[in-house]
């Protein structure tokens, strides 16, 4: 009996492990399923011509270098706005803010704007930086809006990033005789310098996916040229295969472009992601 | 000593560009409430009749006012008598300005429709039934009927209305509720069909795998959650999609059921990356002892593991859902978007955040339906914060002994 009761019990938690292995297993799975079914049908669509030509022919031909363009504009405008802000607001918290407070308060409120749906960013962009400020639909708009959408991910990297420097550095620094802003810039920041760069590349890989945000803010459907101001319309990456999976004449002839498109949307996620762990590693030693 | 005082200077200013700095959440969240409210705000002080139109009955029609409600109902046709919404028990003859201008000839109209205001004025006075909906341009002095005051939008018609047509003549209905449901059961669904995925492996990660393998599955989900969500769309709408239709045999595969499955997945990493931290925290020396009784490590994690991160779990559950909600692209590329009550899982639905989305665009800025959309986007909002915040005290709620 006593026997018996141990092996059920050995049996049940096989049982179990097993089933959380083979789930694990299969989650794992659907995300290969999911890149490797795009990558399979979109790959002979991705060639030298098809990276840096304009759309023709109604989108069914060509390339989507405009969209391509649009999208680093975007990456880069965004970050020059959400970079600085980020970044200082983590050094504000982590090394001046002695108010404990303030800290919860400004940490509270950096999680909630994290958990504002994109579309929100969306309806906020156009009205504050469209229509209030005169932006129009515009780089300078979708780069404002994108910008504030990645400043919570940057201030929570920059926080951890500081938070992990031990007290050591600064009691060694401020005990030579600099100054607080000294030791910031010259111990802490180049400490900190790998993490804070993870955290900037992550955000550029979650940057370069949002369509909701630009949708009413800066993504125009066709441009025959490339933005030449800040305050030009753009085309982007992930708003072109909303477009073109979704809207058009001819669906079937379009699906070659939306694959290669998925391709490189997923290709900019994966190298971003390989590029902040090459940092993170490489720099941790 | 010049140098020292130019140096806290800089100092100051600095630590003063910190501190602003460490406002901008603060301020980007207030100043989004205020935007989002006070644009959406305007929606219950405007009409829901198209701009520039009127409404008019017979003089001696002793109807006050009807609700956008009742003006839609009459002209589908399913309201038929003024005694329905509290008039004379005479039928209603809904008259739009085709109707009346086709019964006459180009000559009587004149070539600029100069006669039109009189006969428009005389069809309405000849008519003790009737409605007329018309450009208010051609109301001239004597006109013979009697203008209907513009009605607003109450609280309770927006929250409580099933018929969401933003753009219907003569009156557009704004009712959330059939958007609030499509948006709930989406989420609920999903989370539903990703809770036992994302609770095993979140078991499988923090208890059961070796650190090898966590090494690569981890870095793996973190990617899941990394991919953009048109992206998540697309494969919806190539495999999900079809797969759905032939399975269940229906004429449309665009579904709620759709919208969930992506969903599912899309909301697996952050369900699977909370819980698991929050079972990480369990304290070695608890599971040791529950080791040590003769528990096997199965009996351990859901004895002991499971119930001590029990908080963090759900925590999990509630951001997982907000996520859920606040998803737009890839809901809006394989829901279908009916705006209609759902009622069951293989019908088009709509979510608010596919609504807004879909619709932004074509709305003229200022305009009624601009203005309702953006009350959706503060619901949204509410609703999503109300979650983080929700999240958040769970979390911090102490641990059971």
């Amino acid at each position: 009996m006593q026997h018996n009761k141990f092996t059920g019990k050995r049996a049940n938690q096989a049982l179990f492990f097993t089933l959380f292995r083979l789930m694990s297993y299969l989650v794992v799975g659907i995300l290969f399923c999911i890149i490797g079914f795009i990558v399979i049908r979109g790959i002979g669509v991705i060639n030298w011509e098809f990276l840096t030509t304009a759309p023709k022919d109604g989108m069914t031909k060509g390339g989507i270098f405009p969209a391509i363009v649009g999208t680093f504009y975007l990456v880069i405008g965004s970050m020059i706005v959400a970079f600085p802000i980020g970044v200082m607001s983590g050094i504000y918290m982590n090394e001046y803010a002695t108010n404990k407070h303030i800290v919860r308060v400004i940490r509270v409120m950096t999680n909630n704007l994290g958990g504002i749906p994109s579309i929100v960013f969306g309806l906020f962009g156009m009205s504050l930086f469209v229509n209030k400020l005169h932006f129009g639909d515009s780089l300078l708009a979708g780069s404002f809006t994108l910008g504030l959408l990645a400043l919570p991910l940057i201030i929570r990297v920059t926080e951890e990033a500081l938070k992990a420097i031990p007290d050591t550095y600064r009691q060694g620094s401020l005990a030579l005789g600099a100054t607080k802003l000294t030791t910031i810039r010259k111990v802490i920041l180049p400490a900190a310098f790998p993490n804070v760069m993870t955290g900037l590349i992550l955000s550029i890989g979650r940057v370069s996916g949002e369509t909701a945000p630009i949708l009413f803010t800066a993504a125009a459907y066709f441009l025959p040229h490339l933005p030449t101001s800040v305050f030009d319309q753009v085309m982007a990456l992930p708003y072109h295969l909303y477009v073109i999976a979704t809207s058009g004449t001819d669906l079937e002839a379009t699906r070659p472009m939306a694959y290669g498109t998925a391709i490189v949307l997923i290709a900019i996620v994966l190298i971003m992601n390989l590029l902040a762990n090459v940092v993170r590693r490489r720099f941790s030693k | 000593m010049f140098k020292k005082k130019r140096n806290r200077f800089v100092e100051t200013l600095v630590e003063w560009a910190l501190r602003l700095s460490g406002g901008t959440t603060t301020l980007v969240i207030l100043l989004i409430s205020i935007f989002l409210f006070t644009e959406g705000w305007g929606l219950f002080k405007s009409s829901t009749v198209e701009k520039g139109y009127v409404l008019c009955v017979n003089r001696s029609n002793k109807i006050k006012n009807l609700t956008p409600k009742q003006i839609k109902e009459i002209f589908d046709g399913n309201i038929t008598s003024w005694k329905q919404v509290g008039g004379n028990d005479i039928p209603i003859e809904p008259l739009r300005m085709d109707d009346i201008a086709s019964q006459y000839t180009e000559e009587e109209i004149g070539a600029n429709f100069e006669h039109l205001p009189q006969k428009l004025s005389e069809a309405i006075a000849s008519r003790p039934g009737a409605l007329a909906f018309f450009s208010e341009q051609f109301i001239n002095i004597n006109f013979q009927g009697r203008v209907l005051p513009a009605e607003t939008i109450t609280l309770k018609e927006y929250f409580g209305g099933k018929e969401w047509f933003p753009t219907a003549t003569p009156a557009a209905q704004f009712g959330v509720l059939p958007l609030i449901l499509g948006t709930l059961w989406v989420s609920i669904a999903a989370i539903l069909i990703a809770l036992p995925f994302g609770m095993a492996v979140a078991i499988y990660l923090a208890e059961i795998a070796n650190s090898r393998i966590r090494k690569i599955l981890k870095p793996l989900i973190e990617l899941l959650a990394g991919i953009p969500s048109v992206v998540y769309g697309f494969f919806g709408l190539i495999v999900i999609v079809p797969l759905i239709r032939s399975i269940f045999h229906l004429p449309v595969g665009e579904t709620a059921l759709a919208g969930a499955i992506v969903l599912a997945i899309m909301a697996l990493p952050t369900i699977i990356t909370v819980a698991e931290d929050a079972m990480r925290t369990t304290p070695l020396a608890m599971k040791e002892s529950s080791l040590a009784l003769g528990a096997t490590h199965w009996q351990t994690i859901y004895r002991v593991v499971i119930p001590y991160a029990s908080s963090g779990i759900l925590a999990a559950i509630v951001l997982g859902i907000g996520r859920a909600i606040g998803e737009t692209m890839a809901v809006l590329m394989v829901t279908g978007n009916a705006a209609v009550m759902p009622h069951s899982l293989t019908e088009p639905v709509r979510t608010i955040p596919a609504t807004i989305a879909a619709e932004l665009g074509e709305s003229a800025m200022g305009s009624v339906q601009y203005q309702a959309l953006f009350m959706l986007g503060a619901i949204l909002f509410v609703l999503t914060l109300g979650i983080s915040i929700w999240a958040e005290i769970i979390r911090k709620e102490p641990k059971v002994q």
